[in-house]
Order: structure tokens, then C-alpha cells, then sequence
């Protein structure tokens, strides 16, 4: 029987991801990643854990072996100042739709303010 | 007299050292080759006379953070500062030792390099989230700034809340286009110099003497 060639691509919801330390959350990224599958993520990782994410990635590289990260993300946006936020102090910002994938079958095409255009290979 | 003088002097250098501020660190960050060793050297060679690390055409060329201590940069206006420069290694979320062998490097020391390359990454990070006090953010001005490195990185710096001068180095090649980075980081002071050649860096330190200041 022929096999199909192709990619997994997970999509994780922001309620999931909200209720995962930093740390899960990038452990459930990276091991999905290492595998060959692309992490599509409804809420963005947060500075603090983007920066940890770098740093974890270059600990998982390894010759002729995994190679990193490719990653495509908006920029985080101001959140609007509701009356509740002003009482409570403090200005919320939101994370966003973020892409993720192995640096050797994820590459970006063309990225815009408002458009990110990226291709996917299978072949590992 | 001279006993009096000799203690006031003594009792002012005790209180000077013992409430003495931790020198303000400064980190020079950006993507690699940006020439953030090239400006580095040019920052302390400018106002220590020596050297940070070497500089070359292949990426990753600095794979350990470097700290240069108490240098007084003093602008144009006369004002001084004295600080720390971090030399950091170029930030990536990718390195492939292959990068390493297209520039003639055999297998073996490319997979060293690369596997520097990665501790050097993480070491900055970690750096940049413990301890630095202000960055310089470096970028090629002839390359696209919107690459995701960038963005990431820049809100790292913004949500740690340090103060950040962005360089829009290279400005000395044709195709340079500083408006372009400035576009990409309007909320940040963008300044266009050249490391390698010296261009507009005057405005660099003065900016830093105001910025970090």
C-alpha cells in the first residue's frame, strides 16, 4: 500500500494553553515540534516564555538532528482599557495566533501586518 | 589640618564605596551579523583603546556573552556616563552546522561551532532576563527588519521594561534603508550609523548618554 505524504498540524486552543504552566506549555510545543508537526497555537506565548522557548530550543539541538525552530507570530497588541482594567490597574496585552514548526520544513514566505504566508514541507 | 582633610577624604571614599550604584550593564543584542561585535570593539576601542572579541563574516562568530567593565562614553553635549557593554551572541531560534560547513569549515569543528552557537543563544537570554539594564538593539539596514527574531526579541526587551536604542547599522551600503527599520520601530529611537565605518556614531553616544543616562 502507498503511503500519503504529510504533515500533522495541531491546533491548540487558549483554553488548553491557559491552563499550562510555562513550562508545559513550551515542553507540549517543543515535543510536538520534534516530531515533525506544526503548532498552531489560538493564543501566543507570552515574552517571558518566548524568551524561554529560545533558550530550551537551542538546548534541543543537535547535529544532524533537530535544528530549531522556525516561528511566525504578530506582534503583541495593546489590549483596549476597559473601565475594569483602569480600576484595577495595569494594562493588559494580548498575545497571538502563532505559528510554529520544525526549522527544516517550516519556512515564511512573505509576512505582512497583516498576513503571514508560510509553506510546509514533509520531507524531513 | 592636613589629619582632618586626609579623614573627611578617607570617611567621603568609605560612604562613596559603600553606597556605591552597580554600573549600569548595557547589552548589545540583535540577529547575527548585525555587527554588534564590530560596534563593540568600536565603542571600547573609542573610549578604552582595546578590544572586545574578533569579528568575521560567518555567522555566529561570537558564541560567548562578553562584558567589557566601566567604560565612560561622554557625548558631545558633555555628558557622561559610565557603563558595562555585553557583547551577546546573535540571536536565532535555528543553527544547523551545515550553515557552518557552506563557508568552508570542516564537519567536526562546524559541529562545535554550532553547538557553541546554541549555549551562546541560551546564555544571552538568560542575560537579557537577569542581568542587563538597557539594550542596544542592533540591526543589518539592509536587511528585512521584520523578521520574527526581531519582533520576539524587541518584546522581550519592552515587557522587561529596559530601555532600548535601536541601531540601524550598515548605513555605509547601497542598499541600506534606515527608514525602513524606523517604520518596523516607531516607538523606538532608531539611529543609522555605520560600525565598521565610523558614520554617525557620535550620535550613538551621545544618544546613550541621554538614553541610559
Amino acid at each position: 500500500m502507498e503511503m500519503i505524504q504529510g504533515v500533522q498540524i495541531d491546533l491548540i486552543s487558549a483554553e488548553r494553553l491557559d491552563r499550562l504552566t510555562a513550562m508545559e506549555k513550551i515542553r507540549l510545543i517543543l515535543d510536538d515540534v520534534m516530531e515533525g508537526n506544526i503548532v498552531i497555537l489560538e493564543k501566543g506565548l507570552a515574552p517571558d516564555e518566548q524568551s524561554k522557548l529560545i533558550e530550551i530550543t537551542m538546548r534541543e539541538i543537535a547535529p544532524d538532528g533537530f535544528s530549531g525552530i522556525e516561528m511566525e507570530t504578530y506582534p503583541i497588541k495593546d489590549a483596549q482599557n476597559g473601565f475594569l482594567a483602569k480600576l484595577l490597574g495595569g494594562k493588559r496585552s494580548e498575545t497571538r495566533l502563532t505559528v510554529i514548526g520544525p526549522a527544516n520544513q517550516l519556512r515564511t514566505l512573505k509576512k505582512e501586518k497583516d498576513l503571514i504566508s508560510a509553506w510546509v514541507s514533509s520531507s524531513r | 589640618m592636613t589629619f582632618l582633610v586626609r579623614t573627611k577624604r578617607k570617611i567621603s571614599g568609605l560612604l562613596k564605596a559603600l553606597f556605591k550604584k552597580r554600573t549600569c550593564r548595557i547589552g548589545i543584542y540583535g540577529p547575527p551579523n548585525a555587527g554588534k561585535t564590530t560596534l563593540a570593539n568600536r565603542i571600547v576601542r573609542d573610549w578604552v583603546g582595546d578590544a572586545v572579541g574578533p569579528v568575521s563574516e560567518v555567522p555566529h562568530e561570537t558564541r560567548r556573552v562578553r562584558r567589557k567593565e566601566d567604560i565612560t562614553i561622554t557625548g558631545q553635549n558633555g555628558n557622561s556616563i559610565t557603563i558595562d557593554i555585553v557583547d551577546t551572541p546573535g540571536v536565532t531560534t535555528k543553527i544547523d552546522y551545515n550553515e557552518f560547513v557552506e563557508y568552508g569549515i570542516d564537519k567536526e569543528e562546524a559541529v562545535k561551532r554550532a553547538r557553541e552557537a546554541t549555549e551562546g543563544v541560551a546564555e544571552a537570554m538568560h542575560w537579557l532576563r537577569e542581568d542587563i539594564d538597557g539594550v542596544v538593539y542592533m540591526l543589518d539596514s539592509t536587511l528585512d527588519p521584520f523578521q520574527q527574531v526581531n519582533i520576539m526579541l524587541v518584546g522581550i526587551i519592552e515587557s522587561r521594561k529596559l530601555p532600548v536604542l535601536i541601531v540601524a547599522n550598515k548605513n555605509d551600503l547601497p542598499d541600506a534603508s534606515p527608514a525602513r527599520i524606523k517604520s518596523a520601530f516607531p516607538q523606538h529611537p532608531v539611529i543609522a550609523i555605520s560600525g565598521l565605518e565610523g558614520n554617525n556614531v557620535e550620535e550613538l553616544y551621545e544618544q546613550m548618554t541621554s538614553y541610559f543616562g
